[in-house]
């Protein structure tokens, strides 16, 4: 039997799992698609965390720092392309769907520019950093926007694949990631655009989680396994458009639904399973995330352990569900 | 690919603009009269005598770029395209209604229209993208861009304008309508905007201010920007509502149209005589 306190990520299990940056796998990636003379990447003096530094170094002349004005770096990649270039941005993710929201509704999703925001540093893993830096609401500020498309990687390898997809696609798209290392969830190329991904396969119950929950749901799914709980897990790395029919089959076999995002559980991937459960196969679903609170300072996985976004927190909410009749 | 225009010419052709824009306006019960009218003299300048544009071909990669950052000014824009030849004129009958090509604000689906706006203070970032653009790729088009004195409340306006210094965007040429009204009012009660000349000076740009009204002074501003170096911004002073008497200074007719026909007459009249 797996001990409890091995469901949190402190002292021990986040040291214990193979760890890799996402940022560098997305610096990485944009190098590589970098050799199209279409791509130029924007950045708002970020360069350096978010990673886009590594294409700059390679492609000084494509790239172009704007220096801390988010707002005018959405506008501009708008107006690069519409001369047909295949626009990267990046800042953190608070700053770039919060404080650029206009612009990127207006100048990105209703012009219907060719744009790709990559976002770093959201959620609450931006640690010592705090709430002003920690975003919890982009996932909903970015669903709501006609023709955007968002996706939120579990681990390095599935950001390496996004990238990849949405240079090789028109925009507008949001990606989001972490300003951690995170764990490493898959050990081959299994991304999928707009399809779940099955982690685990169960019948009892099934958690659908997003970003660095699923490595989570994944660890909660072996320790709920030990007690008699088949827990299905999937990886929702598309959250917009979503995968309905993975959604409406989850509620059809398991009969009730846990959600677990690095997000405020209102707007998130919570909201949207709910609103497909409710209207085509209605299901018990509970969302686990951020209660509508700020985070704060502290350590990153210090900070996911308190607010409970751990293996624990998702145990403790299937066994909360898995309590009541089907 | 372009047209060869006389001056006298200009006048006759803004005056049909003049017309079109109040006629627009009135038929759609909505719309921005005022800020259309104080754009008038440069839209058709710009669009009759100086844009390398195709009107057979709108997506011609190598245009000249026009952005209408004050995308309200959509009666001005609209009918001038139509004129042009981009799209039919009958189709300004559905500016504004459901289900038509014409939104309120302008939009990039329109033959002609290279950027959508209407949110104010975005126009001239995305037209620094386009810009750029140019300079990447070496290519020589240019990009004009119209915003509004009161859109110039707006911060980003002044974000655009250190990035156009900042990356010395030659190819940038703006024009800055100051028809001195915004929406609520006058835009030194509202919000001081003072000496925009010299703040745009200050952040590295050229300019100059002239009549916005004049094509003879809109035709040197141009002459002038050729020879600049860097982004150049041309202040326009305008009389807003220009052409109509009632509207002329009003910050009433912003966002308001002729209210009944026998005002839509008198327009027609006072637009007849200037």
């Amino acid at each position: 039997m797996m001990m409890s306190d091995e469901l949190y990520w402190l002292p021990e299990l986040i040291n214990k799992l193979e760890k890799k940056s996402v940022r560098e796998a997305y610096g990485n990636t944009l190098v590589s698609v970098g050799a199209d003379k279409n791509v130029v990447v924007l950045d708002a003096d970020l360069s350096t965390s978010t990673q886009t530094s590594m294409f700059q170094k390679k492609y000084p002349d494509r790239f172009f720092n704007v220096g801390i004005s988010e707002n005018n770096m959405m506008g501009m990649a708008s107006g690069l392309s519409w001369t047909g270039k295949r626009v990267f941005v990046s800042s953190f993710a608070i700053f770039a769907t919060g404080r650029a929201y206009d612009f990127v509704r207006q100048s990105v999703c209703y012009a219907d520019s060719d744009v790709r925001i990559v976002a770093t540093h959201a959620g609450l893993t931006v640690g010592e950093d705090g709430a002003t830096h920690q975003m919890l609401e982009d996932i909903g500020l970015m669903s709501g926007l006609p023709r955007m498309r968002v996706l939120v990687p579990a681990d390095a390898l599935e950001t390496e694949q996004i990238v990849r997809y949405v240079y090789e696609n028109r925009g507008p798209f949001y990606v989001r990631l972490s300003r951690e290392k995170v764990p490493v969830v898959h050990d081959s190329e299994s991304f999928n655009f707009g399809k779940a991904e099955t982690i685990v396969d169960g019948d009892d119950v099934t958690i659908i989680a997003t970003g660095i929950l699923a490595m989570a749901a994944k660890i909660a799914a072996s320790h709920l396994k030990q007690k008699g709980i088949s827990a299905r897990v999937l990886n929702m790395s598309t959250i917009k458009p979503i995968d309905r029919g993975a959604i409406i089959k989850a509620a059809r076999d398991t009969g009730r639904i846990l959600t677990a995002e690095e997000h405020s559980i209102y707007n998130g991937l919570g909201s949207r399973v709910s609103e497909v459960v409710s209207e085509s196969y209605p299901v018990l679903v509970k969302r686990l995330g951020v209660n509508d609170m700020f985070g704060e300072s502290g350590k990153s996985w210090e900070l996911m352990d308190k607010y409970g976004l751990n293996p624990m927190g998702i145990v403790n909410s299937v066994e909360e569900i898995t309590k009541v009749t089907k | 690919m372009q047209d060869s225009v006389e001056s006298e010419n200009l006048e006759e052709i803004a005056k049909k603009v003049r017309r079109s824009i109040v006629k627009m306006t009135y038929e759609a019960k909505s719309g921005h009269p005022g800020g259309s009218l104080s754009a008038t003299e440069i839209l058709t300048y710009l669009y009759f005598k100086e844009l390398k544009i195709d009107p057979a071909n709108p997506n011609w990669p190598d245009r000249d770029r026009f952005v209408l950052s004050k995308g309200h000014a959509t009666p001005a824009l609209y009918s001038i395209l139509a004129m042009r030849g981009f799209f039919d004129q009958s189709l300004l009958h559905g500016f504004r209604r459901i289900s038509s090509l014409l939104q309120g604000h302008v939009v990039n689906h329109v033959p002609g229209v290279d950027i959508t706006a209407g949110s104010l203070g975005q126009g001239l970032s995305n037209a620094v993208g386009l810009a750029l653009a140019a300079r990447i790729d070496n290519k020589s088009y240019r990009v004009f861009v119209m915003i509004g004195d009161g859109e110039s409340d707006e911060g980003s306006i002044w974000e655009a304008a250190l990035s156009a210094a900042h990356l010395k965007l030659s190819n940038l040429i703006v024009f800055l309508d100051r028809n001195m009204i915004q929406l609520d009012g006058f835009t030194e009660e509202i919000l001081t905007l003072g000496d925009l000349e010299a703040k745009f000076r200050s952040f590295g740009w050229s300019a100059i201010t002239i009549d916005g009204h004049s094509f003879n002074e809109i035709e040197k501003a141009l002459k002038w920007a050729k020879s600049e170096v860097g982004p150049k911004m041309i202040i326009a002073r305008t009389v807003k509502g220009k052409g109509v008497k009632f509207m002329e200074n009003n910050p009433e007719y912003h966002g308001k149209p002729a209210p009944n026909e026998e005002k839509l007459n008198e327009a027609l009249r006072d637009i007849e005589g200037m």
